[in-house]
């Protein structure tokens, strides 16, 4: 671009910040208290609409004014729904666990009376006199906000808020430069792809930049796959604008004029946002033709995906946007350079696009100081399973397994004992306790036999059973598998059936070493990584918790007591406290019955192993346990 | 998949009403093949949209799409059953979705959905027989954190109970009442 066209675009992107700053600082200045509700599908799972609606109903029943306004998902998913309460005068103060109750009383003690209501807040989001921040929480020790930064804090559906808070400087700083520049800064900042086998993705950008072929196209990775992740569903939702401007970058570097986002179906609320966002990008210039006034031009499709999980991998992808069953196919040809229709392609994930525009405008060496030697940047997790502090952390690559789990996560809830993390859903590996110093970036987590996958941590205590874990893991691929590859087609069925056995206590003992061995048959067979990630769960477990396997073979026995085959409930006669009924009344199928001495009973006949029973029993009483094997139950006179 | 047979009702209605029907399939589904200007590369909007239409995708609306594109059927139908997200039977009124992902599966989503399938009478896959409720599996809807989740018509439902369960199907049940009363 010739000197003074550089200029201009940069003009036109400053006439457009200015716009958009002056609107963000009149709504911080205003006078008017802002009410900030997450409303991601996190935050809706957890009942955030009706809170939106008492706000606005107290609002209106108070004739109060005060601004309500949807943002997305700040990550503390245990928390939700979580509002952000801004009140000139006032620190910007964070509540949690709102309902529509407490909702009323903010409008009533807060917005109207001066009480902060101190016993629903999380924390205050600026250092001041007046309230406890939430940095005062151990995990903000650890945790680099960097895609995350603006999720939670702005309104996904208007453009001027992203652009106020940094969107779109990387882009018009790109335009400025020369497209291999663009690459050359990527490249620099040793960004790999955070989709999976960490690819880097500068590299990966020069390959499709010099192939012949046109056109170019850019696509978007946001099937996410992996059941237990859902972080790039939360920057979707959250701050879908970072993505946008990733991909035009991506765009304007590879010399691509069209891109789609693929989204899974099950998002429709990302689906949604990803259309507003890329609507507004269009009608604010940033996105179309002659973008920002330059001779660039790129437009972006949406396209949801249709349930299929091997549609995550690139290959399959592709075939999948050409409206074909979605079939993977042997790379080299890599899509880089025969991708979507034969041509050439550039395809990342979500997070790998939301880093460039970062990348472009603080510079490679911003980028390249976090993390640690080979993986640079942060990583993303989310945070799930049997967790205190659920939901979504961002912590700079390096951070061990440990504090990622006990500092930032807050430890296992109700004093239970930690068992095992499972990283990279399908494709990762289940890692125990021993490992839990391992450092999380791409070498070390390979080396220990899990992936850096997407980025679902699953976290098991001593109530889950590995070898369930293995079953559910292979019981998903097996359904995934999309049947082109024999040894993954058959092989994950041949594992499944015997891990069946096993956990039916009809397993035989050198089963284990057939499973090790299919298992690394299964990894040499097949194409794509569906087939040759998915014995890692199997294999992980049997390597770090074979003893659970020969329990369940040799005894008969469960020893984490979850696989239903080989447990009883049981309700031990001392410990029933005899007039009380909770279990029986909390029985779905009616099989515990008052017997002699008013001792309530289980009917092992009719028991679904429900487990709802050994919940409703009161804790001072504590009387149902599980037993296994089921033999261990005394033989009941009726 | 549903093998239950549509209430008898359906079963004896006249002709004419079920002419009308597969009519009415063919219009839609030609208006939606117009927005996508019958490429063969839309083919999974078009389906997409079809079953967002109908619920499901009707045999009719397949024949059609085949037509529209000179492509066979069995090449519709091919792409239609290679994704999960396609249904080849009507849905019941009000759908309901068990999650099933790891962090539910970690959580007892099992015994959620194993509590839907006793209190409607029906297995996963189901339609029950007054077309009510129809029972699916779906692996991970991105709420992990509020595991174990169910999806009843487009609500998500976090931190399910076999308890909760029975409250949710009771409160269709009551607006079910209200609704007769009036
Ligand atoms: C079975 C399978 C499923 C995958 N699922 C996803 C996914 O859900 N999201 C994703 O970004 N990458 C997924 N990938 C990885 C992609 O093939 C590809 O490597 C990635 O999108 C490249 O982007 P990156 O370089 O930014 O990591 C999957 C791979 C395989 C083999
Ligand atoms: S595993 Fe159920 S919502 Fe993710």
């Amino acid at each position: 671009m010739a000197v003074n066209a550089r200029q201009r675009t940069l003009k036109a992107f400053e006439k457009i910040r200015a716009h958009a700053v002056s609107q963000w600082e009149a709504l911080k200045q205003s006078q008017e208290p802002r009410i900030l509700i997450g409303t991601a599908t996190c935050g809706r799972a957890a009942g955030a609409l009706d809170v939106v609606k008492a706000f606005q109903d107290e609002l209106a029943q108070q004739d109060i004014k005060a601004k309500v306004t949807e943002v997305g998902c700040m990550g503390y998913c245990y928390a939700e729904p979580m509002v952000i309460i801004e009140k000139p005068g006032w620190p910007p103060i964070c509540y949690g666990y709102v309902t529509p109750g407490i909702a009323s009383r903010l409008v009533q003690d807060f917005i109207i009376g001066d009480d902060p209501c101190l016993e629903f807040i999380l924390g205050a989001l600026e250092e001041n006199e007046l309230v406890p921040t939430i940095f005062d929480h151990p995990r903000f020790k650890y945790e680099t906000r960097i895609l995350l930064k603006n999720c939670g804090f702005i309104d996904p559906e208007d453009i001027n808020q992203s652009i106020a808070n940094g969107g779109y400087s990387g882009l018009a700083k790109a335009l400025g430069m020369k497209p291999q520049r663009v690459i050359d800064e990527v490249k620099k900042s040793a960004l790999r792809g955070r989709g999976g086998a960490g690819f880097p993705t500068g590299e990966k950008w020069q390959i499709c930049r010099e192939v012949a072929g046109e056109p170019k196209y850019v696509i978007c990775n946001a099937d996410e796959g992996d059941p237990g992740a859902f972080m790039d569903r939360a920057i979707l939702e959250s701050d879908p604008q970072s993505v946008i401007e990733g991909m035009t970058i991506a765009a304007y570097a590879i010399g691509a004029a069209h891109g789609y986002v693929y989204v899974r179906t099950e998002y429709p609320l990302a689906v949604e946002r990803a259309h507003t966002a890329i609507n507004q990008a269009e009608g604010s210039g940033l996105l179309g033709d002659n973008i920002l006034g330059s001779d660039f031009s790129f437009h972006i499709e949406v396209m949801r995906g249709s349930g299929a999980f091997v549609c995550g991998e690139e290959t399959a992808m592709m075939r999948s946007i050409e409206g074909r069953r979605g079939m993977p196919h042997h790379r080299p040809p890599f899509p880089a350079t025969h991708g979507l229709w034969g041509k050439p392609t550039v395809i990342n994930n979500v997070k790998t696009f939301a880093c460039v525009p970062q990348i472009i405008q603080r510079g490679n060496q911003w980028f390249a100081s976090i993390g640690s030697d080979g993986s640079k940047g942060t990583a993303i997790f989310a945070l799930a399973g049997k967790v205190l502090n659920t939901g979504l952390v961002e912590v700079p690559m390096g951070t061990t397994l440990r504090q990622l789990i006990f500092e930032v996560g807050g430890g296992i809830p109700k004093g239970k004992r930690f068992k095992a993390v499972q990283i990279g859903g399908p494709s990762g590996g289940c890692l125990p306790e021993s490992l839990l110093d391992t450092p999380i970036d791409f070498t070390s987590l390979t080396e220990a036999g899990a992936m850096m996958g997407s980025g679902g941590m699953v976290v098991m205590d001593e109530d889950n059973c590995m070898v369930d874990a293995a079953l559910y893991f292979l019981d998903f691929t097996c359904k995934e598998s999309c049947g082109k590859c024999t040894m993954c087609r058959l092989g994950t069925k041949q594992m499944l059936d015997i891990l069946e056995d096993i956990t039916k206590g009809q397993g035989k003992i050198e089963e284990i070493d057939l499973l090790v061995e299919l298992g690394q048959d299964m990894k040499k067979g097949s194409l794509c990584g569906l087939g040759r990630t998915a014995p890692n769960p199997i294999l992980t477990t049997i390597r770090y918790f074979r003893d659970e396997y020969e329990a369940h073979i040799l005894e008969k026995r469960c020893p984490a007591l979850a696989c239903e085959e080989l447990i009883a409930y049981y309700i031990l006669p001392e410990k029933c406290e005899r007039s009380c009924d909770a279990c029986v009344g909390s029985c779905s199928v009616e099989a515990i019955y008052t017997g002699k001495r008013r001792i309530k009973v289980i009917d092992q006949e009719k028991c679904v192993k429900c487990g709802t029973c050994l919940e409703s029993c009161p804790p001072q009483y504590d009387a149902v346990i599980r037993l296994s094997p089921p033999s261990l139950v005394p033989p009941s006179k009726k | 998949m549903t093998k239950k047979r549509p209430s008898r009702k359906q079963n004896v209605r006249p002709d004419a009403s079920v002419a009308k029907e597969a009519e009415q399939i063919k219009v839609h589904t030609l208006d939606i093949l117009r927005a996508y200007h019958g490429e063969r590369r839309n083919l999974i909007p078009i389906l997409q949209d079809i079953q967002a239409k109908f619920g499901y995708l009707p045999r009719e609306a397949i024949k059609q799409v085949a037509k529209s594109m000179r492509i066979r059927e069995l090449e519709v139908f091919g792409v239609a059953s290679f994704y999960n997200q396609f249904r080849l039977n009507p849905p019941g009124k009000h759908p309901v979705k068990v999650c099933l992902g790891t962090a539910c599966h970690i959580k007892g989503g099992r015994i959620i959905l194993e509590a839907w399938e006793r209190r409607l009478g029906i297995k996963v896959g189901e339609t029950t027989t007054d077309r009510e409720f129809s029972l699916e599996r779906v692996a991970c809807v991105g709420c992990c954190a509020m595991a174990p989740v169910s999806v009843v018509e487009e609500k998500i439902e976090g931190k399910v109970s076999p308890t909760r369960v029975d409250g949710i199907l009771l409160s269709f049940e009551l607006e079910k009442e209200k609704g007769t009363d009036k």
